[in-house]
């Protein structure tokens, strides 16, 4: 990660920590408490479109996942609450990974699909299996996040140790895009065959990449669960799923500070919209329009490149493919 | 035969035995055989067609071969996926350079020397001290490869944003830095102008110089007659010639291969 990195993450982190001060509105904070979650989706998430080429329509499950193997196990088995987050990422990963090895092998898009049945499934287990999820009523009384004794009982609290995860994320995130690993995705995403004559495994690169992208959609989950204490199936459904895919796309794929981007503004752009309520999702649906026609490779890598029209740097962070151009 | 091949082991980086490459009815290769010593220039020349890049693939293992075995100093790569094969020591350029072009001409360097190095997810996202050597490590590398090609003030920028002469040294650098035993230049000099393709000419013989065992695939006869110390001639999937380049300049076949009948 380069110099100009770490001085916008500093100035990034110095922003957010300072939020909580300027914000009496609990309503708020909880608003950003989600968008925080929601980056640490989006930035998995990104990994995989952005630096394995592919998309997962499944990401609403491994979140779903993430929540109900850390409610359940904590509050029906009485699991300690750390380190049953780490073992429902080894999890959630090690099921993204069987469905990796299959679709994965194969040339296409075959993970999307594989990932929307996933999805699918998971929902109705979640609803039928009711003696152990909650069924279709959810399932309460989830623990609060804790630290020793430092009990997270407030959105106020919550929102630094959710937001210093997301940083957190972020931070290693960056690292691993700017190390020999990040280069290697960010290759075998542009061109697999250069990228296999350079000496690289492709195929487990990927697999590697939808584990971690998986892993941490279960965090945000588990997160997710234990800050809310409450659970049900209707949040884990596919639209989440698609939601997650939409903020990827409007932040910028391939750019990680894109996701931060998309996702803070995808979150609090519904909440905003509260206000013409019935028109909520239709103007959701036209921002969504104007930024692919107008800005194909994202939101965020657009503006940038707008500013910064001279250099040839390029994007900030992006590494991802480059959009296509027009006639190919 | 056997003692012959035996004693020739040695002797020998690559080797080919009757590999035969079909594309539906098409025999793209068709029994082909021939050996690579080292520290030579072996060209590969041939009419449009006549399969050889194909054989640059089948060596590099992005198509397999139908029949026939591939062999790098004495053990088959037939089998192997073309990462394998190139973290074995036998890297390539594209006849049409394939850079990533959303990475800084540095960064393509860099990637060439993945299979060099170690590096995994967890020391690339804590920036572990033993990743932070070997990134210092493989940087200065690629610095002095783009100082040997030329291209150490195109350093910073992405690989889209420099000319196609620089584009084709850039894929030649990034093959370079996976210290290949064998070098594989898809038509290092296409599109290339008169004083770009001499530049080029002279790096491959610099690389030459420097004990690289090279095999070219290329049209520009001018060149490959400067600087080869053997042809193989293909047609039609065929090997119709072999030798000294200013032997196959006389060779009927050859040049009739060339001119037709």
């Amino acid at each position: 990660m380069g110099t100009k990195n770490k001085i916008y993450l500093l100035i990034y982190a110095g922003i957010i920590f300072s939020m909580p001060a300027l914000l009496q509105n609990n309503y708020h904070l909880m608003v950003l408490n989600v968008a925080a979650l929601n980056i640490i989706v989006i930035i998995g998430l990104n990994l995989l479109m952005g630096y394995a080429g592919q998309i997962s329509l499944g990401h609403a499950a491994f979140f779903g996942l993430g929540a109900y193997l850390s409610a359940i196990c904590t509050t029906t088995y009485g699991f300690p609450l750390w380190p049953t987050m780490v073992m429902a990422m080894i999890i959630t990963g090690m099921v993204a990974y069987a469905i990796g090895i299959p679709t994965l092998k194969l040339e296409g898009h075959y993970l999307v699909m594989a990932t929307l049945g996933f999805n699918v499934i998971i929902y109705i287990v979640m609803i039928q299996l009711d003696s152990v999820t909650g069924g279709p009523s959810g399932f309460a009384g989830i623990p609060r996040l804790k630290i020793g004794t430092l009990a997270f009982d407030s959105d106020r609290k919550i929102y630094y140790l959710l937001w210093a995860v997301s940083i957190g994320t972020l931070l290693l995130s960056l690292n691993l895009t700017h190390s020999r690993v990040g280069r290697a995705m960010a290759a075998l995403s542009h061109n697999e065959i250069a990228a296999r004559c350079a000496g690289i495994d492709t195929q487990t690169y990927k697999v590697k990449i939808f584990f971690i992208s998986a892993a941490l959609g279960s965090l945000a989950g588990s997160l997710y669960a234990h800050y809310l204490t409450f659970i049900s199936p209707g949040t884990f459904s596919i639209f989440y799923s698609i939601q997650v895919v939409t903020m990827v796309l409007v932040g910028g794929i391939g750019s990680l500070w894109g996701s931060v981007f998309g996702a803070v503004l995808l979150t609090i752009l519904p909440e905003a919209l509260h206000a013409v309520k019935e028109y909520n999702v239709l103007i959701y649906g036209l921002i969504l329009m104007v930024v692919l026609i107008f800005f194909p490779q994202g939101l965020f890598p657009g503006i940038a490149e707008a500013l910064r029209k001279k250099t040839t740097d390029g994007p900030l962070d992006s590494r991802g493919p480059l959009p296509l151009k027009k006639g190919i | 035969m056997m003692p012959e091949t035996v004693l020739k082991g040695d002797q020998t980086i690559l080797e080919t035995r009757e590999i035969t490459l079909r594309f539906g009815g098409l025999e793209a290769l068709n029994g082909l055989s021939f050996s690579i010593s080292p520290h030579q220039i072996v060209s590969i020349i041939g009419p449009n067609g006549a399969g050889k890049t194909t054989l640059l693939n089948a060596i590099t293992g992005v198509y397999s071969a139908d029949s026939g075995e591939i062999l790098f100093r004495g053990s088959p790569i037939s089998r192997l996926k073309s990462f394998q094969i190139a973290a074995l020591g036998i890297n390539r350029t594209f006849q049409q350079a394939q850079l990533f072009v959303n990475m800084t001409v540095l960064e393509n360097v860099m990637v060439g020397m993945h299979g060099r190095t170690k590096s995994g997810f967890l020391g690339g996202a804590l920036h572990l001290p033993g990743e932070r050597r070997e990134e210092k490590k493989i940087r200065e590398k690629a610095e002095s490869l783009l100082d040997f090609f030329g291209l150490l003030p195109k350093a910073g920028y992405l690989a889209a944003h420099i000319s196609v002469a620089e584009q084709k040294r850039l894929e030649n650098s990034r093959a370079m830095s996976g210290d290949p035993e064998l070098l594989l230049l898809d038509e290092p000099v296409a599109g290339l102008n008169i004083r770009e393709t001499e530049a080029m000419g002279d790096l491959i013989i610099r690389l030459k110089e420097k004990g690289q065992t090279i095999i070219l695939v290329e049209h520009n006869m001018h060149l490959v007659m400067g600087i080869s110390d053997r042809l193989i001639v293909l047609h039609h999937g065929s090997k119709i010639g072999e030798g000294r380049p200013e032997d196959m300049q006389r060779d009927r076949r050859v040049v009739e291969a060339y001119l037709g009948t």
